[in-house]
This record gives C-alpha cells, structure tokens and sequence, in this order.
C-alpha cells in the first residue's frame, strides 16, 4: 500500500511564532485508526509530536483534533476514510487557545460548563432511604444529553463560539439540558431563567456543527432545542431570544403582513423585532454582532430568501401554538 | 511549596468520591495526569454491583458469598463483608446525587445478571455505568468547586515517605513542566490498574500504575501482583472492551465449529461464569485448535439473536465499538473477541479503611491511604467479579474520605526536605533525557507487551515465566539507555511517556516474581504445571517488595476467613 501524507500542525511556544503543517509519511496499517497512526507518528518518526490519548475507545474525549478542518476523535476514525487525495490533514481544535502542537486549552470549556450549575439539585427536603423514582420515560429525556463526554469538538467547532467567546457553547447547554428535563431536579424554572439570558440557549443559530460533530449521542443541537421548548413551555419569554421565536414565528407564519409572510423569512428583520422595536440600546447593540457577521461572512443575505422545508417549519408552529393553548388552559 | 490538609492522587471514581467526602471539611487538593472526567472509570460499561433486590430477592449477605467464591477464597472477607454491606446504600447516595441510571417498569434502578453473581445485582446505565458514575462525581465537583482544588493534567513523580508516615506528592505540571511539592497531613491514592503492560488490554493508555510505583520506590511493599484478571470478551487484536453485559443479557459464546462451547466448562453458569473460567475456556478452545478465522485464534460472541431492539437499548456503545474498530454491526453478525487483560487484583495493600500496610504483619503507615483499584484491599482476591471494581472503588473512596477525615483534624503537617525530594525527581528525569541514548522506547514497550500476553497471560507455565523474567531483565537494561527526543518543558508527553514505561518495566517483574512463586492455580493466576490448587500452602496473600540493592523479595499474609471456609469452586 502506498504512504499516506498526514499534514500534522505544529506549534511550540518557545521556538515557532505560528503554528505550520508538517508533513509525515505512513502506511496506514490494515484496520488502523488515525490514533494508531499518530501514535506510529510519535513512537516511530517524532517522538516531540504532542497530543492527549488515554481510552482509545472513544469514551474519555481526550482525543479530539481537527481531522481536515472537521472535529474528530481521533481513536474513532478509521485512518483511511479520512484521507483525501492522499493526505490528512490533523490540526487542534478551534475556539481555544494553543498550548502545543495538537494541544489546546480547555480551561474555557471547562469553565462554560461550569457556568450552567452541572449538578443535580433535588429536593432535600425529603429524607430518603431508597432511590428517587424515576419513569423509563423520564430517564429518556435525560439519557442522550447524559452521554456527552466532555472531547469539546463541538465547542472546537461551533460558529458562534467564533464570533462571541461569551456565548456558552453547546456541550454546556447539552448539559444544562439533562438537568433541565431531569424529574428530580428542584430548579427547573430558575436553570430556564439563566439559560434564557443573552449568551444563553436563544444566542445558538442552528448552524448544527455541534450536532454534526458530536461522537456520542448528545448533539447539543437537540438538546437546545429542547431548551427551548421548555423555555416556551414555563413562559419565560420575557428575553430577546424568546422574542426572535415569536418574531420568527409571526415572520414565518405570515402574520405581518408585508414583512414576509409565506414562508418568506427576513432574517434582518427578525434581531429588531426580537430586541423589540422601541428598544433604541437593544437595536444599537445589534450592530457589532451585524458587522461581525459581516467579516465573517456569515451575514444573512439582504432580500428574504425562502427557507427550506417551509413546510416542517410551520407544522412545527401548529404544534407549538396548540402547545401553548394547551398550556394556557 | 504548596500546601493542604490532603493529597488526593487520582481522580477516578475512587479519588472523587473521596474528595465528596472531605470537601467543605477540610482543605483538600485533587491531582490528576488526566481531566477528572477522562479517568479510566469512565469506560467501565456494564454495571456496579449492589443487593438492591429490584429484580429479585437478594441480600448482601449472598452478595458476599458470590464474592468470596469468585475471589476463589483469596479475598479478605472481612472487607468483602463492608463492601457488599454497603453497597446498596452507596448507590442509593450515587443516585441521590444525580447518577444516570437505567429503570425498571416501577422506576427504580434497573438491574441484570452479571458473571458469578447469583441473582441480578448489577445496577446499569445502558452500557456505560462507569461513565454515568464518574461524572456525576464529577459533577459533584463543581459544586464544591471552592472546596477542592484541582491539579488538572499534573503528573505524580514520587510519594514523600519517610520514617513511617506520608507527608505529601511531588509532582509534575505538565503544562510547565515545573517540578512541584504538595505537602499534606494525609495523601490518598486513587490512581487506578496496571493492565496496560500486556499487548492485548481493555486499559487506557493512562493505566501504568504510576501510584503503585511511587508506593512501591519509596520502600513499601505490594500485595498480590501476580494476580491480573482477563476479561473474555476483548475486540479481537485491539482488547477494546465488549461489556460482560453483552453476555448478562444473554449472549452466547461460540467457538470457530459455532459450538456453545461453555457448555462443557460450566454446565450451568454458562457464558456467566466467572471470568477466569470463561477466559480459560476460551484458551482452551483456541490451543486445541476450535478457535473461529484462519488462524484458528478467536471467538465469538454472538448477539444477533437478542434482536434489534434489545441491542439498541440495552447496548448501544458496544454495538457502536464493533462497528468502529472491526466494520462490524452485531445486529448482523456475530464479534470476534478474545481474551484481553482486564482488571490489577493487586496492588498496595491496604486495611478495610483504606489505611497502607507497610508490612505483612499489618502495621501501618501514618497517613497514607489507597483505594480502587490501585489498592489491594482484598475485596477480589485472586479473581474478582464483575461488576464488583467500580463498587470498591466507590464504596472505599467514601471510607476513606470519612477515614482520612478521622486522622487529619488531629494531625500536624511533618517536616520534608523539600529541595531534596525534587531533587530525585529531576534527577530521574533528567537521567531520561541526557543519558546517551541509543534505545527506542517504542521497541521495549512492544517487546514487553508481547513478552506479557504470550508468557503471563491465561496460562503460565514455568518455563514461560523463566523466558518472560529473563527478558524483563534484559528490556529493563536497555531502558536505561532509552531515547528522548523532546527537551522540551511544556506539555512533554515523550517523557511522561518513559516514565510510565519504567514503571511498566518494574511492576511487570513483580507479576513474574509473584506468579513464578506461586506453585498452585487460583482465580486468575493459572499454573499449567500446578492446575490445583493448594490451599494448605497458598492461602495466603504475597506481599512484594524490593529490599536495599533493588531485587524482589516476596513475604506473605494470611487471609482473613470469617464465615466461609473454602470449598471447590464449581459452577
Ligand atoms: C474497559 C473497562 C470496563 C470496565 N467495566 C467495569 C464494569 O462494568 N463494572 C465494574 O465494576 N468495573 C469495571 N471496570 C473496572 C473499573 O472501571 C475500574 O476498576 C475502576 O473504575 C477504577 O477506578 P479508580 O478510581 O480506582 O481508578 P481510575 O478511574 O482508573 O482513575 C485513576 C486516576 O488516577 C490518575 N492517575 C494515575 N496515574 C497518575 C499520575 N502519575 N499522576 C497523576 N494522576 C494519576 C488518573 O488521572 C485517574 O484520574 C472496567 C474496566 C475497564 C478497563
Ligand atoms: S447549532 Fe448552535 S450551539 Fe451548535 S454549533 Fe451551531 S451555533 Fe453552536
Ligand atoms: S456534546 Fe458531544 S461533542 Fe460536545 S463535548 Fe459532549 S460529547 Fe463532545
Ligand atoms: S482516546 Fe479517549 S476518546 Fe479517544
């Protein structure tokens, strides 16, 4: 079999200004992931190429690194899927400052988890001899968000993260999720409250990097989603981001007329109605978010284009309207 | 130098959950090589062990009995009888703490059959129990996060030890490479197994019993080394872990004519025999010939008739590992495994309270403490059952936070010489790094590897194990002419990486040294040349430990038998 180039980023402090791809050459071994290749790397050709390991078995998230351009494990990567055009390309995760070669610094994530309260606060006003009782079915709503194991490849990838190091990021939404939805927990409304303010669950755009990348079953995505639904679903929606949903809903839906109904959606439209329109600071404050889309290119495009699957969209605000009546009886 | 009431090394479920313990009472420190939530107690997957008696009756008076008899009678029982006594209040405390578990019909905590256990005492989350248990303690942490401080990613060099009590760690930052002392009134160890010397493991890179070797360098002896438990179903080739719970919910073993061939090692445990039976069967099957593929050197374990569903829920991650280490869906087909290097029944010896034996007639070290699995208590004895590790762990971490809380309101933080013990630190390192240096580390670690499944592994025999010693000797020679490349600071792992090596490279000869001496078959350790065994010569534990040039000397310790005498391990 051929060798396979495997373009692998470098960077240490006390010698290099930037970091650079290095290029080593390897014959993947039958079977191999990309894990044994780094290691063959390292205990064959470099033994200074740095990165964390420990399972090998996609449970610890040690592993994650970014296997072209994408967040990976790299002990669950079969080595030859990921190449192309004969190379791999290896570089350390986004969003997080460089320690060393593949190395990062995950304080910050850390620190973004540490920020949702991540412990169960039960009623401890109960004495209890046995364990608290819990359906099947309210054990499901906690078990996807319950499987996170904390490789941050979806902190390493997600979009806003890139604009705004403030925003808490998906693996601590995930799991503020499985508090939020856990039966025994005691402060669900409180926990919805923080998640609600700005940097919280409303500032996600949906751009489903998180979800894509995410090795386990918790694809944060989902989890905000629900986030969202419970918000809605105890009315806290006193907030800009509750306000966009009903923006969107009113845009979408075809309530305003002229401003785009059937299934037009103006997305410059929908921050001004969300910080509502008298609120002159609110408005005002958008603009660094705009001009910062703007550089990055990921700005809305100026004339409302027609978002897919219109159709799911509104089926999702029938039921989330008939919730709400539900709700209200 | 930096300075608490207490040193915790590790932060597994052992390590974490004794911290629980002392948060908030007293001012205590966690040192990690990894993030708490990347401990090796994160891949356990099937079960923690508890007479809950949700499934059916059950006490732990017989959770006892099953343990006593799968530790095939090397166990303590009088441990043995606290560990299973508390066990169920344990996992209750886990649930009340936010753990994750999987539910009956009646919302309680689910429970299936497990390997040696007589009724269905494992408490689950699906298939990743370990996972849900860790980081729930994790998550504890940050609740107590100004109570506890975390050395996240430091690396433990030494124990400070001196006239007969523990004073502190040194230690290294990985970050800086800044070599470190923590001094403490009480140090606990939490540092996990040493299964990572064999070729074919379910352990983390991680597991190089670091903390048993800073014990066993600083002059105190190790209990039981020989004994090292293979679990029988590892990924063909790769080790990686297929949960017994593959097994608890009813899969079958097959070997390469597609026999149930359990059948005649253990008519009526089956595939839930304990795992030094299945684990030989296995053996068995493959040396004379029945194994599964062209080489005739696997099994199988065949799930496909638990059905779609049942996989789905109940074994989501190992159906997922299959797929991602062999190509392989269990939905459709049956997984090659074989037996794999699992769980350290040895380790360093320690009181029912978790307090370190600095001798075979039990006297202690002031101030020292072990518990999980780098600690030999003996709750498993020579064989332990599964399920069984993650509720020691659990079980004595939480004593021996109350334990340590005991000793350190009255006790003083002892003198150390600070400059003088990293002193012998650097120097080791520094010995790695500008020694002339022609040895491939990649090299010795392989040929260790290979020399430790082929020769001390299911079987052994005595001229396998004169061939593995002659070979550590010689392996351990060249490591003292090792190369490394990185002289860098931050974040070397090249060097960590040799260090776990040397520690590989001694405890491996403890395991010979143990199993060399040891002329009887019990639990995990299988002499070819001795199959019984011998209760007249060997119940007894082996204590080992290097005397003043440096070679083994091997003492021994009863056992303590409180209710049940031993008898013939049938099943
Ligand atoms: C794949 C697998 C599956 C398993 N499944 C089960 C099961 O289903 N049921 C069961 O009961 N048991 C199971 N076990 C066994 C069980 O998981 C372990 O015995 C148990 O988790 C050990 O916990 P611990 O706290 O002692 O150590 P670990 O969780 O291994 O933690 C060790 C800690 O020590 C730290 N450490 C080590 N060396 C150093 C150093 N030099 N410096 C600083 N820190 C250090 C590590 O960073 C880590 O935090 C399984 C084991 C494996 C390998
Ligand atoms: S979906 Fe939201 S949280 Fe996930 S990556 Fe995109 S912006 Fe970030
Ligand atoms: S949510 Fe998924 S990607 Fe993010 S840290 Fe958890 S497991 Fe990793
Ligand atoms: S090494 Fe643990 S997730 Fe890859």
């Amino acid at each position: 079999m051929a060798k396979t180039k495997f373009l692998v980023s470098r960077y240490n402090a006390a010698r290099d200004t930037k970091p650079y791809l290095q290029e080593f050459k390897l014959e993947i071994p039958q079977g191999a992931t990309l894990l044994d290749c780094i290691n063959l790397i390292k205990w064959t050709q470099d033994g200074t190429l740095t990165y964390r390991m420990s399972c090998r078995s996609a449970i610890c998230g040690s592993c994650s690194m970014k296997v072209n351009g994408h967040a990976r494990l790299a002990c669950k990567t079969q080595a030859a899927e990921a190449v192309i055009d004969g190379a791999i390309t290896i570089e350390p995760m986004g969003n997080s400052p460089l320690i060393r070669d593949l190395v990062v610094d995950l304080e910050p994530f850390f620190d973004s988890i540490d920020r949702v309260k991540p412990f169960l606060v039960p009623d401890d006003s109960k004495q209890w001899k046995r364990e608290t009782l819990q359906s099947h079915d309210d054990y499901r709503k906690i078990e996807d968000a319950s499987t996170c194991i904390m490789c941050a490849s979806c902190w390493s990838d997600c979009n806003v993260l890139g604009v705004d190091p403030r925003f808490l990021g998906p693996a601590a939404l995930a799991k503020a999720q499985r508090f939020v939805y856990d039966s025994r927990d005691n402060e669900t409304r409180d926990r919805i409250e923080f998640l609600s303010r700005t940097t919280g669950m409303w500032d996600c755009t949906h751009c489903a990097e998180c979800a894509t990348r995410c090795p386990t079953d918790a694809k944060p995505l989902f989890r905000i989603k629900e986030l969202r639904t419970a918000a809605m679903t105890y009315k806290i929606t006193d907030n800009n981001g509750a306000r966009h949903v009903l923006a969107f809903r009113e845009s979408v839906g075809g309530f305003l007329p002229g401003v785009g109904g059937g299934g037009l959606l103006n997305e410059n439209y929908v921050p001004i109605r969300s910080v509502g329109f008298f609120n002159l600071d609110g408005i005002l404050s958008l603009i660094p978010v705009g001009i910062r889309m703007i550089i990055r290119g990921k700005n809305p495009p100026i004339l409302p284009h027609i978002i897919d699957k219109i159709g799911e969209v509104r089926a999702m605000f029938r039921r989330f309207n008939d919730y709400r009546k539900e709700y209200r009886k | 130098m930096r300075k608490h009431d207490v040193v915790i090394v590790g932060a597994g479920l052992a390590g974490l959950r004794a911290a629980l313990e002392l948060a908030g009472k007293v001012d205590v420190a966690v040192v990690s090589k990894v993030y708490p939530s990347r401990s090796h107690s994160g891949a356990a997957q099937g079960g923690v062990a508890a007479a809950m008696a949700n499934e059916s009756d059950d006490s732990p008076e017989l959770h006892m009995y099953d343990t006593v008899k799968g530790s095939d009678y090397l166990g303590d029982q009088d441990a043995i009888e606290i560990m299973t006594r508390d066990a169920p209040i344990t996992i209750t405390e886990m649930e009340h703490l936010g753990c994750v578990f999987s539910r009956d019909g009646e919302g309680r905590i689910a429970q299936r059959e497990f390997g040696g256990h007589s009724k269905p005492r494992a408490c689950y989350a699906a298939d990743r129990t370990g996972h849900a248990l860790l980081h729930t303690l994790y998550e504890q942490s940050f609740k107590y996060k100004k109570d506890i401080t975390f050395y996240n990613e430091w690396y433990l060099l030494d124990l400070i030890y001196q006239d007969g009590s523990a004073r502190g760690v040194v230690v290294m930052d990985m970050k800086t490479g800044d070599i470190e002392v923590i001094h403490a009134k009480a140090v606990l160890f939490g540092t996990g197994g040493y299964g990572r010397a064999y070729k074919i493991t379910s352990n983390a890179f991680a597991n190089t019993g670091d903390g048993i070797m800073a014990t066993y360098r600083a002059g105190l002896p190790l209990e039981d080394m020989e004994f090292v438990q293979f679990h029988p179903t590892g990924l063909y080739q790769q080790g990686i872990l297929m949960s017994e719970a593959a097994r608890g919910e009813g899969g079958y073993l097959l070997n390469g004519n597609m026999e149930r061939f359990m059948e005649r090692y253990a008519k009526s445990r089956m595939e839930l025999a304990p795992r030094d039976i299945v684990s030989r069967a296995e053996q068995t099957e493959i040396n004379e010939g029945r194994g599964a593929g062209p080489k005739k050197d696997f099994i199988y374990v065949d799930l496909r008739h638990l059905g779609r569903e049942k996989i789905l829920e109940k074994l989501p991650q190992i159906r997922q590992l299959a797929i991602d280490f062999l190509g392989i869906d269990c939905i459709d087909h049956p997984i090659p495994i074989q037996p794999t290097a699992h769980y350290s029944m040895g380790g360093i010896p320690a009181s029912k309270d978790c307090e370190v034996y600095r001798d075979e007639k039990g006297t202690i070290v002031k101030g020292f403490y072990a518990a999980g699995e780098c600690s030999c208590i003996s709750v498993h004895g020579a064989n332990r059952l599964g399920t069984n590790s993650l509720l020691d762990a659990t079980v004595f971490g939480r004593r021996a936070g109350k334990s340590i809380l005991n000793y350190v309101v009255g006790a003083q933080h002892e003198p150390v010489n600070e400059a003088e013990v990293k002193r012998k630190a650097r120097k080791r390192i520094d010995d790695l790094l500008y020694t002339p240096s022609t040895e491939s580390a990649n090299d010795i670690r392989n040929e260790l590897k290979g020399t430790m499944t082929n020769h001390v592994g299911v079987y052994r025999t005595k001229d396998g194990l004169a061939t593995a010693h002659k070979k550590l000797k010689e392996l351990q020679g060249r490591f003292t002419k090792v190369r490394v490349e990185d002289k860098g600071k931050v974040f070397n792992t090249e060097i960590i990486e040799a260090l776990e090596l040397s520690n590989m490279l001694t405890y491996s000869e403890l395991i010979i040294a143990g199993a060399e001496a040891r002329t009887e078959s019990r639990g995990a350790h299988a002499r070819v040349d001795f199959p019984k065994r011998d209760d007249v010569n060997w119940m007894k534990h082996t204590m080992a430990s290097a005397d003043a040039d440096g070679a083994i000397q091997l003492k021994y310790k009863p056992v303590v038998v409180t209710k049940h005498q031993p008898e013939e391990r049938k099943y």
